[in-house]
């Protein structure tokens, strides 16, 4: 189909483009609650069946590094909200700026996701054969950024827990799966966010979203809040199970 | 002084879609929904032919009751490779991505889908997915049966379950595209005056499928994924060895692959209230009921998943409810039929080739439906759990509806496809052998079942042997039955009868322009005045209809 300026061929007006756009946009959001509602319903069931071992994988988890990026995805969801509002009201530097900090805020996040998995991976927290949700309390030295009041409260807990699963190990790996599956997907959906962004950056420095037409940016915003919705979520599931110490 | 004839023989215009260009390029890299939806026609045909083998040797190893042809873990491996290759591969996106993608614009009279470049990425996402199919087929296939199953898929099996899974979780996200494509371009992309109680019922079917695709099919892709991964990488979740649950994996697959149970038929139930209607030159009975059918069935269908699972041990009373439910999808499938019925009453009938798959199809849906009640019904699914009478019910709408309808449809819309006819004679003998060949070959299945033949096994005692002859006899008829129509529509796409605008005639949208038609499908944007299938009203059709025209208002389209 011919394209003449900002409409497609298939288009009679650019209002219909617009709620195609729109439209395509949402129903596909739609498919993305089926997608993660799968997982979030394997992670449900198994966190009622072993809760002991759910909560003990969540509080080995780091608030800081957590919270820290919820933070900073909110943080990307107003800025993404600026640049659609730049959008509609015609402030082409202001489009520019906002999305440049959206990507930044983006890389935030990924820089200190990979502290995290880099963590995990330090204390045999990723599963398969050599996950062991003991190993930080059986050899301390190898996971020294664990403080010592820190490290006495986890072998408390591994304790407790213990003595609630005795399989406690294979039940936390599961806790573990669930991390790494949804938080995961939830990266891998940023990582696409993010190759999105860097695309409209490209646009609007050629000038390309005016007031008259802008909805690249309006779709593209839907799915990046999408996207740190799924993180509101995920953070108190993974990270919250049981922490009211 | 010359005269003009009053009718001149058709003429095939001389751009149309299918000259427009020339090229490999210009077909793989179109955005014409047409173009895309003749590629889906060959990938999917090239699926049901693999398919239809591994079926063939099924049979063929099946005559004798120790089966000599193929050893017993060949025998797992084909009777899977068939189950995935033609659900997956070819009735999932039979009449949606073939007749739908051609179709839905033209019925709505616009020059395309929404989306065209997500369109053609959809093929594109088939054929990658196609691809590590097809690499598991020739590398020795699997043998998990198409469900997957854990933890036989994920840990116990030999096979090449890893790049099966993979390339039925990439091919998931074509039916994605698909259904979101079809639902944008139904909501903004009507012409004026084609309002939503205009719409052909095809396209209300197919908005009805394109609901459980974009609902349904994220689940399998979810639940795929974290079955490879378990294979792959050792996650644990449908593991019991590691805690996990394997009914888990059941619910979550049973929880799309039973509504797309309803992607395959909801399509062709609204491809059989086109020809309904066309070939009985008469209004659909009770319109607005087949149309809401379409969306209850698909509704219903969500709610009926575990009705696969009622020998898994689940509780009796989640069991009764999900055998309630099941019933009540019984219900707006009889409405269908009922109306279909209704419509044909007083119509003024002819029997084409399309017709008589419609009919066809009207008694095997019933058969395959009627059938499906007993598996519903938790006593009697006790007994008939897992034998080949849940096989021949399932054929009866796999085989018996979807495909009588794809064929149907295919033989309806071909002149507009291709703008060519096919042999009226051969075409009925097909639909004849078709019939004739099927129900040889299911219906004994019925019996099988019903005296305890299990499904999925190699070997049966020797007095089942009668039935599974007939079956194996049928199943040669109906390969024949489908041969034939590969090798006359092929030729008369090329060197059939130039069959022009309308040649049924019909109502719809699609044959108000020409055969083949043009890139933009239309030259003016119609404008629409009539109501769906008002044959009695549409004197541009030249009907003589019994009871003869109502006083019909001037159309803007006359």
């Amino acid at each position: 189909m011919h394209r003449t300026g900002e409409l497609y061929g298939q288009f009679k007006t650019l209002e219909q483009q617009k709620d195609s756009a729109n439209l395509g946009m949402w129903i596909f959001l739609v498919t993305e609650v089926m997608f993660f509602g799968g997982i979030m319903l394997v992670y449900t069931l198994n966190r009622h069946v072993y809760f002991p071992a759910f909560a003990m994988g969540s509080n080995t988890l780091s608030l800081k590094l957590g919270g820290t990026n919820t933070i900073v995805l909110l943080a990307s969801s107003f800025t993404m909200a600026m640049a659609v509002w730049s959008a509609q009201v015609g402030k082409r530097q202001l489009i520019s700026l906002f999305l440049a900090l959206t990507i930044l805020l983006g890389f935030v996040f990924f820089g200190i996701k990979y502290v995290e998995y880099a963590q995990k991976f330090h204390h045999h927290l990723v599963p398969g054969r050599s996950f062991d949700i003991f190993y930080c309390s059986n050899h301390p030295t190898m996971c020294d950024d664990i403080g010592a009041e820190e490290m006495e409260t986890e072998r408390d807990e591994l304790e407790k827990a213990k003595s609630l699963d005795p399989d406690l190990n294979s039940h936390a790996q599961l806790y573990y799966s669930a991390y790494f599956g949804m938080t995961g997907l939830h990266a891998l959906h940023m990582v696409i966010g993010a190759g999105l962004l860097v695309w409209l950056l490209k646009n609007s420095f050629a000038g390309m979203y005016t007031p008259r037409w802008n909805t690249p940016v309006d779709t593209v915003g839907l799915y990046w809040h999408f996207v740190d919705i799924v993180w509101i979520y995920l953070f108190p599931l993974l990270y919250l199970i049981d922490r009211h110490k | 002084m010359t005269t003009k004839p009053l009718l001149s023989a058709p003429q095939l215009p001389e751009k149309h879609y299918l000259n427009q260009t020339y090229g490999i390029w210009s077909w793989l890299l179109t955005t014409d929904h047409k173009r895309i939806a003749l590629l889906y026609l060959f990938s999917v045909t090239l699926f049901f032919f693999i398919g239809g083998f591994f079926a063939m040797l099924i049979r063929l190893h099946l005559l004798t009751p120790s089966g000599y042809l193929l050893s017993a873990d060949t025998y797992n491996r084909m009777f899977t490779m068939h189950g995935v290759a033609m659900i997956f591969f070819f009735l999932i996106p039979s009449i949606p991505a073939v007749l739908g993608n051609f179709l839905v614009p033209l019925m709505i009279g616009a020059k395309d889908l929404a989306f065209p470049r997500i369109n053609l990425l959809s093929w594109y996402v088939y054929v990658v997915g196609a691809a590590f199919t097809l690499y598991s087929m020739v590398n020795g296939g699997l043998d998990t049966g198409w469900t997957f199953y854990t933890p036989l898929s994920t840990v116990y099996s030999n096979s090449a379950v890893a790049p099966a899974v993979v390339g039925v979780f990439i091919t998931g996200f074509s039916s994605i595209l698909t259904g979101l494509n079809f639902l944008v371009t139904i909501h903004t992309m009507r012409a004026p005056g084609m309002t939503w109680f205009r719409l052909p019922l095809f396209i209300w079917a197919l908005y009805a499928t394109s609901v459980v695709m974009i609902l349904g099919t994220p689940v399998i892709a979810i639940t795929l994924g974290l079955a490879g991964m378990e294979r792959l990488f050792g996650l644990g979740f449908f593991n019991p060895a590691m805690g996990g649950d394997p009914i888990l994996f059941q619910h979550l697959f049973w929880f799309y692959s039973h509504p797309a149970v309803y992607i395959m038929i909801l399509p062709a139930m609204g491809v059989i209230s086109e020809l309904i209607a066309t070939f009985a030159r008469k209004k659909i009975f009770g319109y607005h009921f087949v149309a809401a059918a379409s969306l209850a069935i698909a509704v219903i269908g969500f709610l009926v998943w575990t009705h696969h699972m009622f020998l898994t041990g689940q509780s009796t009373y989640a069991a009764l409810a999900f055998s309630f439910l099941t019933f009540l999808v019984a219900i707006p499938s009889a409405v269908k039929v009922f109306n279909w019925t209704a419509t044909l009453f007083g119509g003024s009938i002819s029997f084409d080739t399309p017709m008589l798959y419609a009919l066809g199809f009207l008694g095997l849906f019933l058969i395959g439906g009627l059938t499906g009640l007993f598996l519903g019904c938790l006593g009697t699914d006790i007994h008939i759990h897992d034998t080949y009478f849940v096989v021949a019910h399932f054929h009866y709408i796999m085989v018996g509806g979807a495909i009588m309808g794809y064929l149907g449809g295919l033989h309806f819309w071909w002149p507009k496809i291709t703008g060519r006819m096919y042999s009226e004679w051969l075409a009925r003998l097909a639909a004849v052998i078709l019939f004739v060949g099927f129900n040889l070959t299911f219906f004994p299945q019925f019996l099988l079942g019903y005296l305890g033949m299990p499904r999925r096994y190699h070997v049966y005692p020797p007095e089942f042997q009668v039935y599974n002859v007939m079956s194996t006899a049928g199943a040669s008829i109906l390969a024949i039955g489908y041969l034939l129509p590969m090798i006359y529509l092929a030729y008369a796409a090329f060197f059939g009868k130039v069959a022009g605008e309308n040649p049924w005639p019909s109502t719809g949208l699609e044959w108000k322009t020409a055969s083949p038609p043009p890139t933009e499908n239309f030259h003016v944007t119609p404008v629409v005045t009539w109501e769906a299938y008002d044959f009695h009203n549409r004197p541009d059709l030249g009907l003589d209809l019994p009871g003869g025209m109502a006083p019909a208002p001037a159309h803007g389209d006359d």
